[in-house]
């Protein structure tokens, strides 16, 4: 290749030299921007994972800036939250780029976990790389929730009290475990306070490893793609995937196009709708926490809401609580309930394709169902889509293997742009 | 050791290897969960919030019949009812929509296990947080209330998750909620003058 030769030719010399001979920089290029290989055929579902990582970015800077102006306590919270958006300068702008952000996290996140569910991304050898990005959803959902709680406005305190309520479910040591994370005898200012230590410094280090973790699993496996298949199997004779591109120029530069639209969005939403209808922040938070009043409606922020209708669907408290865990837990089993002879949605039989539609239409519906009423028809329609939701992991055993599946071709689909 | 020169492999005492690696492991991992107790520990209610917690007096003679009033327990709202005695009577013939109606498996000290859950009939004292998930049960005392149904007895609706409670606390066939209303630890200091926290006036009560 002309371009190694012309570097061996000019070695690196002053500054450059002194370094690569110190830090392994060049290596680091080489192995994971320039020399990693990526299937030529990405489309637009290929866009959410590097968002995503662009997100945790926005949130740690943000989420940086609004520690330098809020008071963790149950005396300081809500005002310290209201200086930041009426006196700080441009502490409005700060705060609703990260709570805007919170929830785009998981729009983004949620896109790229359908776009596996999608493309069978899940499916060997790519388990453990499926695994670590539940974990990584797991601890957004933590982050997410202790965030929720730190303005201490009162959607912030009866939201903890139901959440944490949850753990009193688990028998004989349920009450007490209870107590141990309140660290008092109702929601106070002890939890509180340790809700922000695990917001700003535990789970938000724990989430940087995992996603540490998360690229190093991708670069061992390679990126699976929309047809399914493994273009590591066909090698040109420059030892380099036929079918792959390296991932920098070419997929730096189209996700900073997906960037570029997606701050677009998220800049939209947080100058003319930074509630959002009160789906990204609630009205009743607007209130300080008042330990003796239940606002008239809880409903957790809309990530969560499909679970919660889950858990509301169901009379008796420890088997709702049971299957809203279940609910989250059934991802981490998918590459093993999923039997299909192929991985792509694109090749498979109907059945498959029926279960996945059947399955995100649930999804959305209980998400709508969380946040309405639990009375009447809403309960009942929320039984109905819960049992599909848990039927599509329950049964995929037996339909993934059902239908006619199509012919995988040898190399992935592509066309030439003119 | 000194002086013993290079090993061969086929010196090296594996086993003996192996025995020490281990219980260097345990031991090591035994001083790590040592060291957790503290910081597991500090999580517990502090000695501030403990002693926040001790009992409170109130004042029974300013209670109207029928009234509910609302003080304040370990940060938990204590709901102290004045049954009148229609209220009293509404607490029969719904057994068969009940879940639990001898209290057996909910959670009340002794001397409440009993059809009124209270020490006297007339005062209902409950720990005002649905055994759900914690949000506030809202009074609704009238029978028949119209979003609960003609044969509604009267008693809590809890707006959260939807859970129904009769006028002892005890709950109604189909709510999210499995058990009646918790009933905290209570005592007469005298006719006039309730203590919550305490089982008896002359020693100190449990949780």
């Amino acid at each position: 290749m002309a371009a190694d030769s012309s570097g061996a030719d000019n070695p690196p010399r002053g500054l450059r030299a002194w370094l690569y001979k110190r830090f392994p920089i060049q290596e680091f290029i080489s192995e994971q921007l320039t020399g990693y290989y990526a299937p030529k055929n990405f489309n637009i579902w290929y866009f959410f994972g590097s968002l995503a990582l662009v997100i945790l970015v926005l949130q740690i800077v943000t989420g940086i800036f609004l520690t330098m102006f809020y008071k963790p306590g149950d005396a300081t919270a809500f005002d310290s939250v209201e200086f930041i958006m009426r006196e700080v300068q441009w502490g409005w702008l700060i705060r609703y780029l990260h709570s805007t952000g919170a929830s785009l996290f998981f729009i983004v996140v949620y896109l790229h976990m359908f776009r596996a569910m999608l493309y069978g991304s899940y499916r060997a050898p790519r388990e453990l790389l499926w695994l670590i990005g539940m974990l990584v959803y797991l601890a957004l959902m933590a982050e997410a929730f202790f965030g929720y709680v730190l303005p201490w406005g009162n959607m912030s305190f009866w939201g903890a009290q139901v959440i944490v309520n949850l753990f009193g479910t688990i028998p004989v040591i349920g009450p007490g475990l209870v107590e141990w994370i309140r660290g008092d005898y109702g929601i106070a200012d002890a939890t509180l306070n340790r809700f922000f230590a695990l917001h700003v410094a535990a789970v938000p280090l724990g989430i940087l490893l995992l996603v540490a973790l998360h690229l190093v699993a991708l670069r061992q496996t390679g990126s699976n793609n929309p047809d399914g298949i493994e273009i590591k199997a066909r090698v040109g004779p420059d030892g380099h995937p036929l079918d792959g591109i390296p991932f920098h120029p070419y997929y730096t530069v189209k996700d900073i196009v997906g960037v570029g639209v997606m701050f677009v969005l998220l800049t939209i939403v947080v100058f003319y709708v930074p509630t959002f209808g009160g789906l990204f922040l609630e009205g009743p938070n607007f209130e300080p926490a008042n330990p003796m009043s239940t606002p008239e409606h809880i409903a957790p922020v809309w990530y969560f809401t499909p679970y919660y209708a889950i858990l509301r669907a169901v009379p008796d408290q420890r088997l709702g609580a049971l299957l809203m865990f279940l609910a989250v837990a059934l991802f981490v089993f998918l590459p093993w309930l999923d039997r299909s002879p192929v991985k792509s949605m694109r090749y498979r039989g109907a059945p498959s394709k029926v279960a996945l539609g059947l399955f995100a239409l649930s999804f959305v519906a209980l998400g709508y169902l969380g946040l309405q009423p639990a009375e009447g028809l809403y309960v009942s329609l929320a039984r109905i889509f819960a049992v599909i939701y848990f039927l599509f992991f329950l049964l995929m055993p037996w339909y993934s293997r059902l239908g006619t599946m199509k012919p995988v071709p040898e190399r992935v689909t592509f066309h030439e742009h003119e | 050791m000194a002086g013993d020169g290079v090993i061969g492999d086929s010196e090296v005492d594996k086993s003996r290897r192996v025995f020490l690696t281990a219980a260097t492991a345990v031991t090591g991992a035994l001083g790590v969960g040592l060291a957790a107790v503290p910081f597991i520990s500090s999580w517990m209610p502090s000695e501030r919030a403990r002693a926040l917690g001790l009992p409170t007096e109130l004042d029974l003679s300013k209670i109207e019949p029928g009234q509910m009033v609302v003080p304040v327990w370990r940060k938990q709202p204590i709901y102290v009812v004045r049954r009148t005695p229609a209220m009293l009577a509404s607490l029969t013939g719904h057994d068969d929509r009940l879940k639990d109606k001898d209290s057996k498996e909910s959670d009340q000290p002794s001397y409440a296990k009993n059809l009124v859950r209270a020490r006297k009939p007339e005062f209902l004292v409950l720990i005002g947080i649905c055994t759900h998930l914690g949000c506030l049960p809202k009074a609704r005392f009238e029978a028949g209330f119209p979003e609960l149904g003609a044969d509604w007895p009267g008693g809590f609706f809890c707006p959260c998750h939807g859970s129904r409670f009769d006028l002892s606390g005890r709950v109604f066939d189909g709510s999210p909620a499995s058990v009646n209303l918790r009933v905290p630890p209570y005592a007469y200091v005298n006719d006039q003058t309730l203590v919550i926290g305490l089982d008896s006036v002359s020693k100190k009560g449990a949780a």
